[in-house]
């Protein structure tokens, strides 16, 4: 539940200035991550109503146009605090994808990683063409540091690619009189554990 | 490549590509033993194109420039610039082609220190002895192509080293020449000048030069149309931007 984690710390930063109504966030947080990020107004309720059975906001009723509002409590200022200067904590996941395609094809032989790793080049390379024309025209610091991340990732992505590419090379070769390359091949695959 | 007409015809042609290369094969010897750099290259650059070659050192990035800017003579192949034919040119014939239609921008920044930033770019063309005043109007509009004229009256070791840079593409176009050749022409640079300059590259493109950047930086290469990733002297992968220009909201989900 890491997205409704981050909402609840986009709410209680939004509700820091004054009270506010449900609407009101909803375009606020639009307007201050970007267009990327679309929130659901079911969703800002029912994390509000989360977050006063929490004791970080108070629901104050309806205005006079019937909208409920809220503002933030102390205890809600405290967590608001709290997740700001809080570090988020980065791991790579052990499940990705495009790393296990290419293992599972060197480790079995059911298909060429060298083709895998080529198909995912492409794509990766593609999206940081498109990313960086668009990060070059954007208008919004949100969607400019926002595609700043995107370009940054796909880098990443094209370097491991390449990375990968070479440390598979290196295991195709066959020793001096080997014949096959099945021995080679679980070694790189446990070489890129490593 | 261009579209299904023969090398020679394509080849004459002033409107074809900019950049014409067909089987392109570099070979250096190292004693005894020979080296091949380049292993057929076929590469069509047009007019308004801006063309990013990648690949780790040794792949050949370099190597491909030279040619391209005659700066080096093929063991196989044809290049043709503007329609000429390079692969079939003298030494002095390469050498005019490189004053007269090419400009290069390296990582170095390699402006004369006695010269200022406007005479440094009229440089190639008092080379090539045109006269200083019609000379010195190319240069004015150079700098102001790429909208540096501000720099024009100061010298080298009065710029920043993206000022610098700036100026060493103002040289490269000086004289309407359409082909530029960049080789790692951000190296020097911090991140955020080198995409100035890089930007500076595109919009060459964009008012109708072709533009050739060799770069190791898959970031710097993908503000480039075509992507050309080198391997081993051949070309390995070639990745066209998408033509459909994507909304921020379509690029981040």
């Amino acid at each position: 539940m890491h997205t409704e984690y981050v909402i609840r710390g986009a709410l209680l930063a939004l509700l820091n200035d004054r009270a506010k109504y449900g609407y009101q966030l909803k375009s606020e947080f639009e307007a201050s991550t970007g267009s990327a990020w679309a929130l659901n107004i079911g969703q800002v309720y029912s994390t509000l109503k989360r977050m006063e059975r929490d004791g970080v906001v108070l629901g104050l009723g309806q205005d006079e146009e019937g909208r409920p509002r809220y503002q933030l409590t102390a205890e809600g200022r405290e967590e608001l605090a709290g997740w700001l200067s809080a570090a988020v904590e980065r791991s790579v996941s052990s499940r990705d994808e495009v790393t296990m395609k290419v293992l599972m094809a060197a480790a079995t032989g059911a298909g060429d990683p060298t083709l895998c790793i080529a198909v995912q080049r492409e794509v990766s390379m593609q999206t940081l063409q498109t990313a960086t024309v668009a990060r070059d025209t954007a208008t919004s610091l949100a969607d400019r540091l926002h595609l700043e991340r995107l370009i940054v990732s796909c880098t990443a992505e094209l370097r491991w690619l390449d990375i990968a590419e070479e440390a598979l090379a290196g295991g195709r070769t066959p020793a001096p009189g080997e014949v096959g390359d099945t021995t080679t091949t679980t070694l790189r695959t446990e070489d890129l554990h490593g | 490549m261009a579209e299904g007409d023969s090398g020679e015809a394509a080849g004459s042609q002033v409107d074809g590509p900019v950049l014409r290369m067909v089987g392109v094969v570099q070979e250096y010897r190292d004693g005894g033993r020979v080296i091949r750099a380049l292993d057929g290259i076929d590469l069509t650059v047009a007019a308004g194109e801006m063309v990013a070659v990648t690949g780790r050192s040794g792949s050949g990035k370099s190597t491909l420039l030279n040619l391209a800017g005659g700066l080096e003579e093929p063991t196989a192949g044809r290049i043709w610039v503007d329609g000429e034919a390079v692969d079939a040119m003298t030494r002095t014939g390469r050498a005019e082609l490189r004053r007269r239609r090419v400009g290069f921008v390296f990582q170095s920044l390699n402006l004369v220190p006695s010269l200022t930033a406007s005479e440094n770019v009229a440089l190639p063309l008092e080379f090539d002895r045109v006269g200083p005043k019609p000379a010195r109007t190319a240069a004015r509009q150079a700098l102001e192509r790429i909208g540096a004229s501000e720099l024009a009256d100061r010298f080298p070791d009065q710029l920043s080293g993206g000022e610098r840079q700036r100026v060493a593409i103002a040289r490269a176009v000086v004289g309407r020449r359409r082909l530029v050749l960049a080789d790692e022409p951000t190296g020097a640079l911090d991140e955020m000048t080198g995409r100035q300059v890089l930007r500076l590259l595109a919009d060459l493109a964009d008012g109708g030069a072709a533009v050739v950047l060799v770069t190791h930086d898959v970031e710097l290469a993908a503000a480039a149309d075509r992507v050309i990733r080198l391997r081993d002297g051949a070309v390995d992968q070639i990745t066209e931007r998408p033509s459909a220009p994507a909304s921020v909201a379509e690029l981040l989900r």
